[in-house]
């Protein structure tokens, strides 16, 4: 198939009314093409910054309270000044390894605004003071990746990367770099093991962060694509006017991708902190509630690793500090949507099963405890469960992730929310995810798994 | 810091468990604990190794005053006021979680297991573990065991994937040929398709696997650990003098272990230190003293071969051989593979009872013992100093010194330490070296001096000039001693800073020297003159060196010859002479433990115990470390130590070495050597992995003007000889896990040679000189000099040694296409 063939295999966008600050282009039919997006006001934002002192950028960034998209939201113009002054060369490296189970926003923004990337890019290497960039896209994205590889080439042939940009003295290179497909090198230390050139694992932090010791051990920034996107708006206009939009602490708007048993899903920007969970699911504008007329059973608030939500947390707000609060994140903003057809079970399977593969195998809770996770929730789900497994079930999943897990609070059983984030005895967060479906479907709906634990037939695999 | 702050380092404070104690500053958690008596079970860390952080069993709770967290005491620096709990239920947890996950997919088949009883997953399961599996599914499998290289292998379902093995092969011996493949549970350890872990350090591996998935091939289903009993030792296999422990069952050694001497071999071995004992658990060592015999076994004169005979039968065939020649016509070949002790009992039988010099326990590839005695010595510390500078010349660490290469590698991978080569071709230190300047042999001295004036390689230059040790060897076996020792020479009248470290050819070859084992040296690095204490006499004049003995031999001046554990026809570097030579001797006695090709030919042949396993004693390494070698098995037949036959042959000859045990000989050599004056055996044994560090030297190294210059070389390509690691040396043919490892011969020239001589790399050619000729593979190599073709020493291919000779500066050749 021809990448001109292509058909996305996930929901696209859907357009909505109000002011789009990163999807703005994403209805033109050519909105990857430098001729479209220099037509609507491309570039403006990085020669706006150009005429300002990088320091200014940084600061107008930092007052913007430009929250990181990728998941755990930390706020980008505080992570560049992490960067340790007068040591070179430091990196730019923009993670474009979207892998997130749900998640499907970056890919859009890299396949349909190729160009709005790269200026993000380059304003903020302007910002931070660096000349080499890297863009490390997942490897299934093909079209994204020759999108982005176009753009290239059409932004260097205008002179807008490279040597002495538009004549200002400021230099910087970007470069593609495809990976080679493993949710892991979406975690940034991983990634950037995966750039050098290594086996993609990640590197324990502490001691170093790569804003300290990344890439070739020089000081490194990962941001996530959709937080560099904001960046030609911001620079376009303003902190001021950007602070327009959303909450207080959640400023700006953020992408959603919503999957599901919704009747419409799809990639969503809306304001965040404002809007809520049930606007998003049940608007008429947006995801028109859910399908065949069915209930809503649970929610994932913000990609595979986020602890489930159920219909009363539908008010919550889309910001990041209440979810956190209510026993989940906001995440990668990757929603999935279950109805009251669903089989908890299964889908705690389906989850887990995700995570048990997409393992590094670096660390032994990990690499061991979520196939384990797999093979007993696979037992159960196959009618072989036995009496024990649930708790089984929770202890292996206490030895990744120890203590109490987040998770939502159940009001009508007396239980507490648990807020976010989880413990660990892991590397990093991979395997205390694969914890966040066992123990949400188990609190909620342990009946699901007990009943199937009581119907198994166990003769043919007594030892 | 301001000037009124202490410039003392203090120590960093920290709470294990309730205790206060003082951590170093710098220090990780886990060996801080360790120190003060914490043991954190681990599996992945290794002290040697960079932390990772990845087996998660080191995981204790931790407070830096945020509160209490699981933290993994590996990759912990110490900082003041920690608090860490490693008994807490929180730490129980996460220790017997991990444990039960390491658990889950480990076959739990140790009582087949070589590992079982010493395994630190098997140890750390009986002592945290929970007792009981919950994990009711099958586990994972993988085809077992595959061989990962030619004497390791790998059982995948045993592997806990530490990553020791791994970061072993990439950080430490700088050969990355096993990594990690696959993710998640099915994650594995493997080499590439068709690319073997061929490193010459695979062994270590198999040392620091914690669990029986690296198992190696001469040790597997051998014994188990609990029938294993150990003894402090060295290895004798090269001078370095690497520091292990010898473990045996039923009275066979079965297997080397490294122990980690801080100042010599980190705990790391080379595959040849670490497995060719097999060769003295042979079956065809000599058992029983050989005499000329006919084809019945019956002893005679005019025999064809040799047969067993009597302690008294062949000791009076020797003496009777040696009664009433003249000491000059008497020449004692090698020495170097004995122990101290009985290089000193041989050097009192040649020098005091035969009154001889010619002893030479180097073979023709050797340096002049005063210029080794007489150079200020360094240690591998110094060598290998966090920031130092280091120039090689004249010898491949990686092929010849392994535990020393490993060193080298460290210093400059991980120390800052500035590696200088200079050599004619390329090295195993070329890839870590700064600088790597290539000479032609005969313009070794030139080289070196323009380097020292400023002249040469710039960047080499620069680096050179300040301070530096010198790592040095024989350079290659195809030019004159004078060719290297001119260039050292030049180096110290240069650099009266500069320290010096001799990587000679043969395990206790400065053991030898150091005991009189060579012309004109006595006992404790002094020159003839004097008559040692306790000697009845000492010779006059100098004696001759392996090959003037074998010139001299080949023209009727030598009687008898003794060879000591030797084999100069295979390892004498001019094949010709050496044959010429031994053909004109009348007799000759041979003390070894497996016969070689010029020890099937002696009149009388004495069966040496093995002086690494079969004999107390001691070791002196490159530096002059003095260090202990146990008896850890009884020898075969009536094989005796070394120094014992001396002793024997002595009384023979109606003399007496003032000896009978090692007691005695030592306090012999206590007062015949001011260097050993006040050290016993014991003493030795007692010092532990670093033992006991000689230094002091009544020798001067000769000045320039007193070695021979080179003079030009004829036509055609300088012959450049290298050693390799496996060759067709006595311990590795009869070492069945090691004896196919040798690569063969092949002629490595630099591409613009290659091109004007139309031949093409891969051509079989034809290396010829007046001499002789051999045929052998081509091969293209960016790292030989101009005008040099290089080719590996003593393979099974190809004999080089037919194209040498010790006359000359330099051998050339030309180089022909075979065809």
């Amino acid at each position: 198939m021809a990448i001109g063939d292509y058909v996305p295999h996930a929901p696209g966008y859907v357009e909505t009314p109000g002011t789009k600050i990163v999807t703005s282009r994403f209805t033109y039919e050519d909105s990857y093409t430098m001729e479209r997006y220099e037509a609507t006001g491309g570039y403006e934002g990085f020669k706006a910054a150009l005429k300002r002192t990088p320091a200014e950028v940084h600061g107008e960034t930092r007052d913007a309270t430009l929250l990181g998209r990728g998941g755990a939201g930390f706020p980008a113009g505080i992570k560049w000044g992490f960067v340790p002054e007068e040591v070179w060369p430091r990196y730019l490296v923009v993670n474009g390894d979207e892998s997130e189970p749900g998640t499907y926003k970056d890919r859009l923004l890299m396949e349909r605004d190729p160009h709005q990337l790269i200026e993000g890019c380059l304003i903020a290497c302007y910002a931070i003071g660096l000349q080499q960039c890297f863009l490390y896209v997942r490897g299934e994205m093909a079209i994204a990746q020759q999108r982005i590889a176009d753009a290239l080439n059409e932004a260097y042939a205008k002179g807008y990367i490279g040597q002495n940009i538009l004549g200002t003295g400021f230099s910087v290179d970007i470069v593609l770099h495809w990976g080679a497909g493993a949710y892991i090198v979406g975690e940034e230390t991983a990634l950037i093991e995966s750039l050098e050139g290594n086996r993609g694992m990640p590197r324990l932090k502490p001691p170093f962060f790569p804003a300290a010791i990344g890439l070739y051990g020089q000081p490194t920034i990962v941001n996530n694509v959709e937080t560099l996107a904001n960046l030609p708006w911001l620079m376009s206009n303003s902190a001021d006017e950007y602070k327009k939009f959303g909450s207080e602490t959640s400023p700006g708007t953020r992408m959603f991708a919503v999957s599901g048993h919704v009747k419409r899903p799809g990639v969503y920007e809306v304001e965040q902190g404002v809007t809520t969970y049930e606007d998003l699911l049940y608007g008429d504008d947006y995801c028109q509630g859910m399908r065949d007329g069915r209930t809503l059973k649970a929610f994932v608030p913000g990609g595979g690793s986020a602890p489930w939500l159920f219909p009363e947390q539908v008010s919550l707000p889309l910001e990041a500090r209440p979810v956190g609060a209510a026993g989940s994140m906001l995440g990668s903003g990757a929603i999935m949507v279950m109805d009251d057809s669903t089989d908890a079970v299964k889908a705690a399977l389906r989850l887990v099963r995700f995570y048990a593969r997409e393992s590094c195998g670096k660390c032994t809770p990990c690499r061991e405890g979520t196939s384990w996770e797999e093979k007993i929730l696979q037992r159960i789900n196959d009618g072989h469960g036995r009496p024990g497994d649930i708790e089984l079930l929770l202890d292996v999943a206490d030895n990744i992730s120890p203590g109490p897990y987040p998770v939502a609070s159940h009001e009508s059983e007396g239980l507490e929310a648990v807020p976010f984030p989880p413990k660990q005895t892991t590397i990093c967060p991979l395997g205390p995810s694969s914890v966040a479906p066992i123990t949400s479907a188990v609190r909620r709906f342990r009946d699901e798994f007990e009943a199937k634990i009581a119907a198994a037939n166990n003769a043919e695999v007594s030892p | 810091m301001t000037a009124t702050e202490p410039e003392v380092e203090t120590g960093v404070a920290i709470n294990v468990d309730g205790v206060d104690v003082i951590a170093n500053k710098g220090e990780l958690l886990i060996d801080a604990a360790e120190r003060h008596g914490v043991y954190i079970p681990r599996f992945c860390y290794h002290p040697r190794m960079k932390p990772v952080g990845m087996c998660r069993m080191c995981l204790v709770e931790v407070d830096t005053g945020r509160g209490p967290a699981l933290q993994p005491s590996c990759m912990l620096t110490v900082s003041d006021g920690m608090t860490v709990q490693t008994e807490s239920d929180v730490t129980k947890k996460a220790q017997d979680g991990v444990l039960e996950f390491l658990l889950i997919n480990h076959p739990l088949d140790c009582p087949v297991c070589d590992k079982g009883g010493e395994c630190p997953l098997q140890d750390q399961t009986m002592a945290f573990g929970s007792g009981e599996s919950r994990f009711v599914e099958e586990k994972r499998h993988f085809q077992k065991p595959i061989p990962i290289s030619d004497v390791v292998y790998l059982d995948r379902e045993r592997c806990i994937l530490c990553d020791r093995c791994t970061r072993f092969a990439k950080e430490v011996a700088g050969d990355p040929l096993i990594h990690f493949q696959a993710r998640g549970n099915e994650t594995e350890v493997n080499t590439f398709p068709d690319e073997p872990f061929s490193s010459y350090f695979s062994g270590n591996t198999v040392q620091i696997c914690p669990v029986g998935a690296l198992t190696a091939k001469p040790y597997r289903f051998k014994a188990r650990p609990w029938d294993l009993t150990e003894s402090p030792s060295t290895a004798t296999t090269d001078s370095v003098g690497a520091r292990i422990t010898v473990q045996s069952s039923r009275n066979q050694v079965l297997r080397y272990l490294g122990v980690d001497s801080d100042a010599v071999n980190w705990g790391w071995l080379s595959d040849k230190e670490r497995f060719s004992f097999e060769a003295l658990n042979s079956d065809v060592r000599v058992t029983s003293p050989l005499v000329r015999g006919d084809s019945l076994g019956t002893p005679s004169d005019e025999g064809d071969q040799l047969v067993a005979a009597s302690w008294p039968l062949a000791l009076r065939k020797a003496a009777e051989a040696l009664q009433g020649v003249a000491p000059e016509r008497i020449a004692v070949f090698g020495g170097a593979r004995m122990s101290n002790e009985s290089q000193y009992a041989w050097a009192k039988l040649a020098k005091s009872v035969l009154g001889t010099d010619n002893v030479d326990a180097q073979m023709g590839d050797g340096l002049s013992p005063d210029l080794v005695l007489g150079l200020p010595r360094a240690t591998i510390a110094d060598a290998c100093a966090p920031g130092g500078t280091v120039l090689v010349i004249g010898v491949d660490p990686k092929e010849t010194h392994g535990s020393l290469f490993l060193r080298l590698r460290h210093a400059a991978e991980n120390d800052n330490a500035t590696i200088v080569e200079v050599s004619p071709t390329g090295t195993g230190l070329t890839e870590y070296a700064a600088h790597s300047v290539r000479t032609k042999p005969e313009q070794l001295a030139e080289t070196v001096t323009a380097l020292l004036a400023g002249s040469g390689d710039a960047e080499a230059s620069a680096a050179l000039a300040g301070d530096f040790t010198v790592v040095y060897g024989p350079g290659t076996l195809s030019a004159d001693r004078s060719v290297i020792e001119n260039a050292i020479v030049s180096i110290a009248e240069a650099k009266p800073n500069a320290t010096f470290l001799p990587c000679l050819h043969r395990g206790n070859v400065m053991g030898a020297l150091d005991m009189g084992l060579a012309p004109g040296v006595l006992p404790g690095r002094k020159v003839l003159g004097t008559t040692p204490a306790g000697w009845d006499r000492a010779p006059s004049g100098r004696g001759m060196n392996t090959a003037a003995m074998l010139e001299r031999a080949a023209s009727g001046g030598i009687d008898v010859a003794i060879l000591l554990g030797c084999d100069p026809l295979t390892d004498f570097p001019d094949a010709a002479l050496a044959e010429q030579g031994f053909n004109k001797v009348e007799h000759l006695i041979a003390v070894d433990c497996l016969l070689n090709f010029t020890s099937t030919g002696a009149d009388v042949v004495f069966p040496a115990a093995s002086s690494a396993t079969e004999a107390d004693g001691t070791f002196t390494n490159i530096e002059g470390r003095l260090s202990s070698i146990s008896r850890k098995v009884t020898p075969p037949g009536t094989a005796r130590p070394d120094w014992m036959i001396a002793a024997e042959l002595a009384a023979a000859l109606g003399s007496d070495l003032g000896f009978i045990d090692l007691d005695e000989l030592w306090a012999d050599l206590n007062t015949a050597s001011s260097l050993h004056a006040d050290i016993s055996m014991a003493s030795v044994v007692d010092a532990g992995p670093d033992a006991v560090l000689l230094s002091g030297s009544s020798l001067t190294a000769p000045s320039s003007s007193e070695i021979a210059k080179s003079a030009g070389s004829d036509d055609g390509l300088s012959l450049v000889v290298t050693r390799k690691m496996y060759d067709e040396g006595t311990m590795l043919t009869f070492s069945p896990s090691l004896n196919a490892l040798s690569g063969g011969a092949s002629a490595s020239m630099n591409p613009v040679d290659i091109d004007s001589a139309n031949i093409s790399a891969g051509d079989e050619v034809t290396l010829s000189n007046d001499i002789g000729s051999i045929s052998l593979p081509l091969v293209a190599n960016d790292d030989v000099t101009p005008g040099c073709v290089a080719v590996e020493f003593n393979q099974p291919n190809a004999s080089v040694a037919q194209l040498l000779d010790v006359g000359r500066i330099v051998t050339t050749v030309r180089v022909e296409s075979a065809s």
